[in-house]
């Protein structure tokens, strides 16, 4: 059988090779910091297996995890002078190579369906092929490693290190961000043990009409878009609306469709991030790149569309997920 | 009540733009403290967290062959691509390219484009230069302005509204990643990415039918400012030639 762990595995080495890296690169100030952050960050995804299967304590990943964030805090995480592909890389590489480029990407999306819709039928012996609801992630998985071999086959780069060193660039950009993510979905479960979906819920029912579905959708939905404003990140405002509402009133309560009403809930909150100054990277750095005279002339074309389209999306839960 | 402190943390962190991770964490302690929990709880609940949202970093996967292929001008053949529609009207070539974003990013290219590398050097001034065909040069810089908006809008709602159909998104496995570990829900990646495509037609037919719109408008601004129109005839001559 095939397991989901292996590829978490596969993730931690890469995160310990950029460590390696990392801690060679000289063009990085920061080396020490930043390689003690992605060495920390790939030894807690291969210790994380024993946490799952209970074969070591949690308290010891969790002070790790807490030093990253550590680590962050104190601006011990920079990044080395790892230059993207030039203009003429980049346009020699399109003379060559033309629509070809798209196909190591468009590898993933297609292996992805093969192993989530296909390969999650087929038993060998009495044991399915892939771990049973791990399927589109082990798909995922095998889809990147057959997109590297193929990626590497038709480009045959100078280096047999380039996929690794191309990916440490990727992923020094992307940093800290690299790690929000899980960093949210432990908030959740650290606001849930502390009974902060309960308060929240509490709350909402003085709000609510009791045993209304409608006001339900209607709350979640448009509270994720406000949180979202707020704070000018939907990702943050999940763990709060769903611990509030999404899970206890909407899929407890109403017995709605998980999925669809936490898709559909995200969704909800990029309407928020469309209206909101606080996503800069998104609204403000666009006006800039643009020589704006109005900063807030994106917002403004697109206001017009997330409020029709929030109210979509309270029709789409109402309608699809109960 | 005292435990809700830790969301209005979050909430301020965020809003103060402090480094997202730290507030998150600070946030996380705070709460634990706030309901009573020990120190080793805290951890363990920070460990468990960790350990069992794995699967919302497995994006990693997928960045050694995206890194590759940008090395060898994945972004630069984008732009080709994206040169051919030169014929078209400012809010033709709009409503076009917001298709292809959504549907570039719903098979996880969400990344390669973007407003720096496509917006800026080619979107904008193909838009721009559709614009300048139809009303001439002296178009005011109130028309302009509108038209980056617009230019800018159409990149972000389609990359939006198009991402959420792609299994390896951050976003669909925060929301696997969130409520498998919250709840203990064994939520299918794909199957909530699917969820995301009824929205992404509604925001394609909302903000489609804008830009579509958006010709008009200009129509309108140029009449207020005395600019001579040309027929859409001359247009297709011009793009003819």
């Amino acid at each position: 059988m095939i397991k989901v762990e292996w590829f978490y595995w596969l993730c931690g080495a890469i995160f310990i090779a950029v460590a390696a890296l990392t801690f060679a690169d000289g063009t990085n100030a920061k080396r020490y910091g930043s390689g003690a952050f992605w060495g920390l960050l790939g030894g807690a995804f291969i210790y994380s297996t024993f946490v799952v299967h209970k074969t070591a304590p949690a308290s010891v990943l969790g002070l790790a995890v807490i030093m990253m964030a550590l680590l962050v805090a104190t601006g011990q995480l920079g990044r080395g002078d790892t230059t993207g592909p030039s203009r003429a890389e980049q346009e020699a590489g399109a003379d060559r190579f033309g629509n070809r480029l798209f196909v190591p990407a468009l590898t993933i999306p297609v292996v992805v369906i093969i192993f989530a819709v296909g390969l999650a039928k087929i038993h060998v012996g009495s044991e399915p092929l892939l771990e049973k609801s791990s399927e589109t992630l082990i798909g995922l998985g095998v889809a990147s490693i057959v997109a590297v071999i193929i990626g590497f086959v038709m480009l045959r780069p100078k280096s047999p290190l380039a996929p690794l060193s191309e990916g440490r660039r990727l992923l020094e950009a992307i940093g800290w961000a690299a790690v929000l993510p899980q960093m949210l979905a432990t908030l959740g479960q650290l606001f849930v043990a502390a009974g902060v979906g309960k308060q929240v819920g509490r709350l909402t029912e003085h709000v609510l009409p009791s045993g209304s579905l409608f006001g339900g959708v209607l709350v979640y939905c448009v509270g994720m878009a406000l949180f979202t404003i707020i704070m000018g990140n939907a990702f943050g405002a999940f763990p709060i609306m769903t611990a509030a509402i999404g899970y206890p009133v909407l899929v407890q309560h109403f017995h709605g469709n998980a999925a669809a009403v936490f898709a559909i809930g995200m969704l909800a909150g990029f309407c928020g991030t469309l209206c909101t100054p606080m996503a800069a990277n998104f609204n403000i750095v666009p006006a800039a790149l643009l020589e704006m005279k109005d900063k807030y002339g994106p917002i403004k074309a697109q206001i017009p569309t997330a409020i029709p389209l929030l109210a979509c999306n309270v029709a789409l839960m109402y309608f699809l997920a109960f | 009540m005292l435990v809700l402190l830790g969301v209005l943390l979050v909430v301020i962190g965020f809003a103060l733009r402090l480094n997202p991770l730290v507030v998150v964490t600070v946030a996380g302690i705070v709460t634990g403290f706030l309901g009573h929990l020990s120190v080793i709880a805290i951890l363990n609940a920070f460990g468990n967290g960790f350990a069992t949202s794995r699967s919302v970093t497995l994006f990693v996967l997928v960045l050694p062959v995206i890194g590759l292929i940008e090395r060898f001008g994945l972004q630069e053949q984008g732009r080709r691509l994206i040169a051919r529609l030169h014929a078209l009207t400012t809010g033709r070539l709009l409503v076009l390219y917001l298709l292809i974003r959504q549907i570039s990013s719903a098979l996880g290219l969400a990344s390669i484009n973007g407003p720096a590398a496509l917006v800026r050097p080619l979107i904008y001034p193909m838009a721009e230069g559709a614009a300048e065909r139809r009303f001439g040069r002296a178009i005011p810089e109130a028309m302009r302005e509108k038209v980056k908006g617009y230019s800018a809008s159409a990149d972000t709602v389609g990359q939006f509204f198009g991402e959420d159909i792609f299994v390896a998104i951050g976003s669909i496995l925060l929301i696997t990643g969130f409520v498998d570990t919250t709840y203990h829900l064994k939520l299918d990646a794909l199957n909530v990415a699917l969820w995301a495509i009824p929205t992404a037609i509604c925001a394609y037919a909302i903000h489609g039918t804008r830009l579509f719109l958006l010709d008009r408008r200009l129509d309108r601004m140029a009449e207020a400012a005395g600019l001579t129109t040309r027929p859409d005839k001359a247009d297709a001559q011009e793009a003819g030639r």
